[in-house]
């Protein structure tokens, strides 16, 4: 039997992987490293919901719980969401769907898969060491004077931040110069587009995180005043530098996620995206007003009421185009051939989910509204919609939608429809509770509660298993699929986008010729 | 006793009772986003659903019928629409939002200390001082003038939709006036290390009467008159002591007060010391000093906090601790 060349038999040997400088490869590896971080995450989420089972200490000490959901933030945020789909499908597709053989930079972009690893590595070492109970956000004093092992974490964030920013340059470079002859800019799958506002978020607004961290450490280790206020700083001036930062890499987090979905509506409509351009537009004006709404993490901290009413009114601004973005897929919808087919319920519960994050977000972003629900349960659950039920749940939809392309294997779609069930109901009874908790005054990172909380939070627990017999399932399904899956032909969902018209898996180069050039969309469904 | 306002099976489904002057234009806010947002979820999820059925993929409809890129009228609608109500939502939430930043004149002012992990309260009209609860008169404002001695806490009373940080070396300010008396719950919502979900704390809501007798009780001192190790009982709750020494043995941040009195202790230095009346008086009002070994050295000093009356209380009353 002969096997035809693909990038995957093209080299063998590990030295290979480590050393390659394929863009799918270093996607593909992304994608494995992202996975256990999304493991390690998730299995400090359920550690601590079966915790908050009950009022009382159950399993953890109240130390250890601190530590905890510490920990699932950091990894969640850091080494899982934020690389999650620009390093893993953007590495591998933004390049083919270019119609090109590699990014700008190929070295620079194995060099931000290993710094990503080096900074995963600091984190990972500040685990063992003493490990760090200050929150993801690392909030000022209490960072300033706690103790356990927040250098190494706050170093691992740092070097992190790097690899983010290489990814940047490397993608914005790559949509500038790599785009195949008669690929205009409005010839790009929306894809590309979210990836390069993306990008854009990542250059400019990762640095003000690494000063930040770097900062705190010199303020940890040489007593320089900043933030500290006993020390003659001011707490509240990281918080600013923080959100300056975190606010944006909400959207670093969820623009590319709007990019997948709106590759699988298209593909499984076979329908041309509906309001094409203003959804290219709207990806950009996202990515800028992304930085000025910072403050709407700061309305209870007593900045100034002026400053206050100007973030509330960025903050329903931005929201904006994601709702016209909501309108766009639906209305894409219509009139089409729908193909019900796994990544298609992962687009379907994006919208559902995404819909109940919006709304929720704009009763946060409401001034009056968002004091009573400011550091509560409401936050926790709408942040939850957006970042799992948006962007999980889209890395999800391309995950099942390209991994035919990217390991020329087919999953069991039995299996795969039986998984959603339970991530998608899972995922309800977790988070929807959490809302009614919040609402009703449950603050945020609390070990023990006041005990007519209990059911909620019961109810809440009990999801999180549902949600992690899904992702069990999946998982099986994934590896099975890996070892004895039917093979993928070249376009099993019959697309139009570039990417399907190369083989499964593609060959080292991407295609067989490489396209001289490329004058048909990617949505030219009513050409087929 | 009252019992404290429960929160989840008082009020609404999604709203906890209601008891200060704006707690009201809060819910209605809230409802309105909260049914608008309900309307139009059903809308998305219907429309999305009855597409995904009309236009499944058969023998019969293989190829999309249409391909509709643009709709000018169907744009500029759904971008009008949700623009002029968001706008309309922003405005309210603003105009509540100025009402409840902006404390009356004729406010009777409290200052609020937040500190890992338990509030205290000083009236400055009077110079009375308790901790971990907060008494107020009703149907007056009350204007909160608060502060950390440590790192950030955050004041919050969900009955009252109150919430602010508290940041040290800085005074934030807040008001109410609670509209009908009882006991209400307040918690600490800004993440402040081991023990802040316990940093919690009680709102007491009286008639303006029972209000100025309480005061002229707690002025005339009634701590003058109780013995010795029951005013250490008290101060042990009051002063926050129980937020990390507890009197049954278990270890919560500090080492229990069970049996300690007469015990040899073993510190982080090496040396032995035996607890006695000085040495409990020294870990009270220096606790760096001596560091007891296993334990971080996190207690803060009560030195200028405690009279010397209070302070023998707390020693008496360890004593008692068998
Ligand atoms: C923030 C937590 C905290 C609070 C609040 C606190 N302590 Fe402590 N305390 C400690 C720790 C930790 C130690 C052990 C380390 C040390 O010796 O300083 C300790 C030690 C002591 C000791 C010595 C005990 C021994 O076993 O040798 C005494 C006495 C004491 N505290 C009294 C008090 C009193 C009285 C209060 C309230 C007015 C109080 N503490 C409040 C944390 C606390
Ligand atoms: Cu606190």
């Amino acid at each position: 039997m002969t096997t035809v060349s693909n990038y995957i038999n093209a080299k063998k040997g590990i030295l290979s992987w480590i050393f390659t400088i394929d863009h799918k490869r270093i996607g593909i590896m992304y994608l494995g490293f992202v996975l256990l971080a999304f493991f390690l995450g998730g299995m400090f989420a359920l550690l601590l919901r079966l915790e908050l089972i009950t009022p009382n200490e159950l399993i953890l000490t109240a130390r250890q719980y601190n530590q905890v959901f510490t920990l699932h933030g950091a990894i969640m945020v850091f080494l899982f969401i934020i690389p999650s789909i620009p390093a893993t499908f953007g590495n591998f597709f933004l390049p083919i769907q270019l119609g090109t053989i590699d990014v700008a930079f190929p070295k620079l972009n194995l060099a931000s898969l290993w710094i990503y690893v080096l900074g995963a590595i600091f984190c990972f070492y500040s685990i063992l060491s003493g490990s760090v109970d200050t929150g993801w956000t690392f909030y000022t004093p209490y960072s300033s004077t706690a103790g356990g092992s927040i250098i190494p974490m706050v170093t691992g964030v740092f070097i992190l931040g790097f690899s983010s920013i290489l990814t940047g340059i490397n993608f914005i470079v790559t949509v500038h110069k790599m785009r195949a002859p008669g690929l205009t800019w409005f010839k790009l799958p929306l894809f590309v587009w979210t990836l390069y506002a993306t990008a854009i978020i990542q250059v400019l607004a990762t640095p003000v995180l690494a000063i930040t961290l770097l900062l705190l450490v010199l303020e940890k280790t040489m007593g320089l005043g900043i933030f500290d206020s006993a020390l003659g700083g001011d707490p509240v001036l990281f918080q600013h530098f923080f959100w300056f930062y975190s606010h944006p890499a909400v959207y670093i987090m969820i623009l590319p996620a709007m990019g997948v979905i709106s590759e699988v509506v298209a593909t499984f409509c076979k329908k041309e995206l509906f309001g094409y351009r203003i959804m290219a537009y709207s990806s950009l004006a996202i990515a800028i007003i992304a930085f000025l709404v910072w403050g709407h993490h700061l309305f209870v901290s007593g900045q100034s009421p002026f400053i206050t009413m100007l973030f509330s009114l960025l903050t329903f601004l931005v929201g904006i185009p994601s709702g016209i973005k909501v309108f766009n897929w639906i209305a894409t919808m219509y009139a089409g051939t729908i193909n019900m087919k796994t990544p298609f319920l992962y687009f379907l519960s994006f919208i559902f989910l995404f819909t109940v994050g919006g709304f929720t977000g704009v009763v946060l972003g409401t001034l009056s509204l968002d004091i009573h629900l400011h550091d509560t349960y409401f936050v926790v659950a709408h942040f939850h919609y957006v970042m799992m039920g948006g962007t999980v749940m889209a890395f999800l939809a391309g995950l099942h939608y390209w991994w035919p392309k990217m390991f020329g294997k087919m999953y069991n779609e039995v299996a795969a429809i039986v998984a959603f069930v339970f991530i998608f109901i899972g995922f309800n009874v977790t988070f929807f509770s959490q809302f009614i908790l919040g609402a009703n005054g449950m603050p945020r990172r609390y070990y023990n509660y006041i005990d007519e909380f209990q059911l909620l939070h019961f109810t809440s627990t009990v999801g999180s298993w549902l949600l992690a017999v899904g992702f069990f399932i999946s998982l099986a399904y994934f590896i099975s699929s890996l070892r004895s899956g039917k093979k993928a032909s070249e376009n099993p969902w019959e697309s139009s986008a570039l990417e399907w018209k190369t083989a499964s898996p593609p060959v080292t180069q991407n295609f067989s010729t490489i396209p001289k050039r490329i004058d048909s969309g990617p949505y030219d469904y009513d050409k087929a | 006793m009252e019992k404290v306002k429960p929160l989840l099976s008082d009020g609404t489904l999604w709203i906890p009772g209601s008891y200060s002057s704006f707690s009201s234009n809060y819910d209605s806010l809230f409802y309105f986003i909260f049914w608008l947002s309900v309307i139009f979820t059903i809308a998305i999820v219907g429309v999305t659903l009855y597409f995904s059925f009309k236009y499944k993929r058969s023998e019969s409809n293989l190829v999309a019928k249409k391909q509709i890129v643009h709709n000018n009228k169907l744009e500029i609608i759904w971008t009008a629409i949700p623009f002029v109500i968001v706008m309309f939502i922003f405005y309210w939430g603003f105009k509540d939002y100025l009402y409840m930043t902006v404390s009356p004149e004729n406010a009777y002012e409290v200052r609020v200390t937040g500190k890992k992990w338990f509030w205290t309260y000083e009236y400055p009209e009077t110079g009375v001082k308790t901790v971990g609860e907060l008494v107020v008169p009703v149907g007056r404002p009350i204007k909160l003038v608060m502060s950390s001695t440590d790192v950030l806490h955050s004041f919050y009373i969900p009955n009252l939709r109150v919430k602010r940080d508290v940041v040290p070396n800085k005074y934030s300010n807040l008001w109410f006036d609670v509209t009908q008396e009882g006991i209400y719950q307040i918690f600490c919502t800004e993440y402040c290390g081991d023990q802040h979900s316990n940093m919690d704390s009680k709102l007491i809501v009286k008639s303006y009467e029972d209000f100025l007798d309480w005061m002229e009780e707690q002025k005339r001192g009634a701590s003058k008159d109780v013995p010795l190790d029951l005013l250490g009982k008290k101060l042990y709750k009051e002063q926050g002591c129980n937020s990390c020494h507890s009197l049954d043995g278990s270890v919560v941040v500090g080492p229990s007060w069970k049996g300690i009195y007469g015990a040899q202790r073993l510190l982080a230095d090496g040396s032995e010391v035996k607890v006695d009346d000085n040495y409990l008086r020294e870990s009270i009002v220096y606790p760096a000093k001596k560091i007891v070994k296993g334990y971080p050295n996190i207690m803060a000093s009560y030195a200028g906090l405690l009279s010397d009356r209070e302070i023998n209380g707390i020693i008496e009353y360890i004593k008692t601790l068998k």
